[in-house]
């Protein structure tokens, strides 16, 4: 079984980052956690949120999107932990990248440019490369014990690995300098096929596009090439960071066979890439109170108590009942096919919560919950 | 791309809508995780039923469709994928960005062999992810052209159900003309964006979006309804997935009754059993409580709401007919 305290009371740990699929509670799974680990465990905590529902970013104090950590009030310091909150705001990590590499007047030009503006807000992967960039920020300021990051709802989990590398290959890559090369390569290089394919193409696009476009194109991709050379340096070091033993990664999940399906995808892919997996957490799981009454039991008895016209609350009861039985035991099946998949990776199941989270309390409540979990399915 | 128009009984009334349904493209949209997929492959079906040919589009790559219909992944090509009731057929495409500029390029500039090489250089990736909005223009002049696609002055699909981006991404992708406007201030594109944008504000689209009776989809429904309609963009209903039946209307239940109750139906009425069932009928009741007022923030939005039932068995074949008969319902 899974042992979440034991993960935030580790000193060494100083990264806990939450992966799955978007709707599965992920971002209610790492605040919980990031306050149990201030408050149970004495911890300077930090949780770098991506996208959190309107009411829990209330709760967490975060009114505005100002992309810097702030101190959450109603946190029980007795322990000496601190929670501070942020949300990430994309578009202005990608400009405070640019602003660290470059002159301001540069800076400005490049903010200025459409495709500059297209890239930073929409461009996929974005997202995911600036909350690792972010995390990488967080991390090297070395100013918290613990930093719990939400992941973005990715498309597919994948992205979230994937993207730094994708875009760091994409601004530093054969592309750009391909673009860059016609100018400068010249008919005779050993690149001539190359280069006059790309003569296709700068044409083509020149014709399909218009030949604004593609000055404002190569403009962008000069200004990235002068400034980002060493991207692909910076993505990997944040690779390597996440690698490294003072990273615990926790997928989370609900026992629906899509999100089920994505944390078995990204188990397999964390195997593969040796990153430190500690554990599933199995949100919004359904037990029964009352197991030894079965679903069929339970709803003969409500079918003969409709016979006799009576009793109609009871029958309905015994319903609810019934249909909470058969979705513990369809819960199961479908979080079965992990744990037949990675057998060692530990669990811990949350109960689902009738209403939804949006109070420090329902936080602690969550993060009870997880430290002591449910039984294995 | 097609040639046969054959094997479709229902021509007879190909080019008449369903009067309910009443749009050609049905773009299904919701916060993921809702079951965006599945109810769009059910209204797939279910417009499908009486011997009509619909097409049902994704275009994130995501090989949703196929996995829904434990088949293999689909290519970049219109291919039968079910049966809908009365003979009718569901065929399915999953459009690629990539694949969409090559035959566009291909089209309007007989590029063939170039657009290959270009491919392998990574240049077709790169410029349908270095300008997003080219990217959606593509997706959606495709998902246009299939819809509007005629053999012989008849319609080759009924209707087009396009498993859309989530909500947070809908606006943006459907605004074509806005985002390509920013990029592309003339040429073919621009024009085409401008056809492609027309068309998706035309009474030819309807933006369904899906939700369940959940805080985070509610309020992400709530929210993209505002933008699309801010967008100019027609927003058809409100389809709320997995909705459970209404128990225990008239409120709480005393241990008192339910010992009772318990007693009439011949089963034990010992403490645990009582303070058991209580409990989780009072969970049931929290639960139906806020899903009370999430309907009532979604009645607020004034659209047509079309709810379904939560598929007990999870989501299989009958299931999908089960939710293709209910949409079929729906006025």
């Amino acid at each position: 079984m899974l042992d979440v305290d034991s993960i935030l009371a580790d000193r060494d740990v100083r990264i806990v980052v939450c992966c799955g699929a978007g709707g599965v509670g992920k971002t209610t799974t790492a605040a919980a956690l990031a306050l149990r680990a201030a408050e149970q465990h004495g911890r300077r905590t930090v949780v770098l949120t991506i996208d959190p529902a309107r009411r829990l970013a209330q709760a967490l104090g975060l009114t505005e999107l100002d992309n810097t950590p702030r101190l959450v009030k109603s946190v029980d310091a007795a322990g000496g932990g601190e929670l501070h909150a942020m949300m990430l705001d994309m578009k202005r990590t990608f400009d405070e990248v640019v602003l660290a590499h470059t002159d301001p007047v540069k800076a400005e030009e490049i903010f200025n440019n459409p495709f500059y503006q297209a890239m930073s807000s929409t461009f996929a992967g974005t997202q995911e490369y600036m909350a690792m960039e972010k995390l990488g920020q967080l991390r090297a300021r070395d100013t918290w014990d613990l930093i719990v990051v939400d992941t973005p709802p990715s498309r597919s989990a994948l992205d979230f690995l994937d993207a730094p590398a994708r875009l760091a290959r994409f601004l530093d890559g054969r592309m750009l300098r391909l673009l860059l090369a016609p100018a400068r390569a010249g008919g005779r290089s050993m690149f001539n096929l190359v280069t006059a394919s790309f003569g296709v193409f700068s044409r083509a696009v020149q014709k399909v596009l218009g030949a604004q476009l593609l000055s404002d194109l190569s403009g962008f991709v000069a200004a990235l090439d002068s400034m980002f050379g060493g991207f692909r340096e910076r993505a990997e070091q944040t690779y390597r960071v996440l690698q490294d033993r003072e990273t615990a990664f926790l997928l989370v999940a609900a026992p629906e066979p899509d999100a089920i399906r994505e944390a078995a995808y990204f188990a397999g892919r964390l195997r593969q890439d040796r990153m430190p997996l500690a554990g599933l957490v199995l949100n919004r799981v359904h037990r029964t109170q009352l197991p030894q009454l079965s679903a069929a039991r339970s709803l003969a008895a409500a079918a003969a108590l409709d016979q006799a016209g009576e009793h109609d609350s009871t029958a309905e009861v015994l319903r609810i009942h019934a249909g909470l039985v058969d979705q513990g035991v369809r819960e199961k099946r479908v979080a079965g096919r992990f744990t037949r998949d990675f057998p060692e990776v530990p669990v811990a199941e949350v109960p689902a919560q009738p209403a939804d989270v949006h109070d420090i309390d329902g936080l602690r409540t969550i993060g009870a919950a997880l430290a002591r979990p449910l039984s294995r399915p | 791309m097609e040639d046969e128009t054959d094997g479709c009984e229902g021509e007879r009334d190909v080019n008449q809508v369903n009067p309910f349904w009443p749009a050609r493209l049905h773009v299904v949209t919701g916060k993921g995780g809702v079951g965006k997929t599945t109810v769009a492959a059910a209204l797939a079906l279910a417009l499908a039923t009486g011997g009509r040919r619909t097409l049902l589009v994704e275009v994130e790559g995501r090989q949703g469709i196929a996995q829904l219909f434990e088949i293999p992944p689909l290519p970049y090509q219109e291919r039968p994928i079910a049966a809908a009731a009365d003979g009718g057929e569901v065929r399915a495409l999953a459009v690629d960005p990539e694949e969409a500029l090559l035959e566009y390029l291909d089209l309007f500039y007989r590029l063939g062999r170039a657009g290959r090489v270009l491919r392998k250089l990574g240049a077709i990736d790169f410029a349908t992810t270095i300008a997003p909005g080219l990217r959606d223009v593509l997706l959606t002049g495709k998902v246009k052209e299939a819809t509007t696609r005629t053999v012989d002055g008849r319609r080759i699909y009924q209707a087009v159900v396009l498993d859309a981006p989530p909500t947070g991404r809908i606006t943006r992708f459907l605004n074509v003309t806005a985002e390509t406007a920013r990029l592309a201030k003339v040429g073919p594109i621009k024009t085409q964006s401008e056809g492609v944008a027309a068309f998706l504000r035309s009474p030819m689209t309807a933006i369904h979006v899906v939700t369940l009776l959940e805080e985070m989809p509610v309020q992400e429904t709530i929210d993209a309804i505002g933008d699309l309609a801010a967008a100019g963009l027609p927003i058809g209903r409100v389809i709320v997935n997995a909705a459970r039946p209404p128990l225990l209307t008239a409120g709480r239940i005393t241990q008192a009754e339910l010992r009772r109750g318990l007693a009439a139906a011949g089963l034990t009425t010992d403490r645990e059993a009582v303070a058991g069932l209580q409990a989780e009928a009072k969970a049931y009741l929290t639960r139906q409580k806020v899903e009370q007022s999430l309907r009532a923030e979604l009645d607020e939005l004034g659209r047509p709401i079309v709810e379904l039932p939560l598929l007990p068995d999870g989501v299989t074949r009958a299931g999908l007919d089960t939710l293709a008969a209910t949409l079929l319902a729906a006025e």
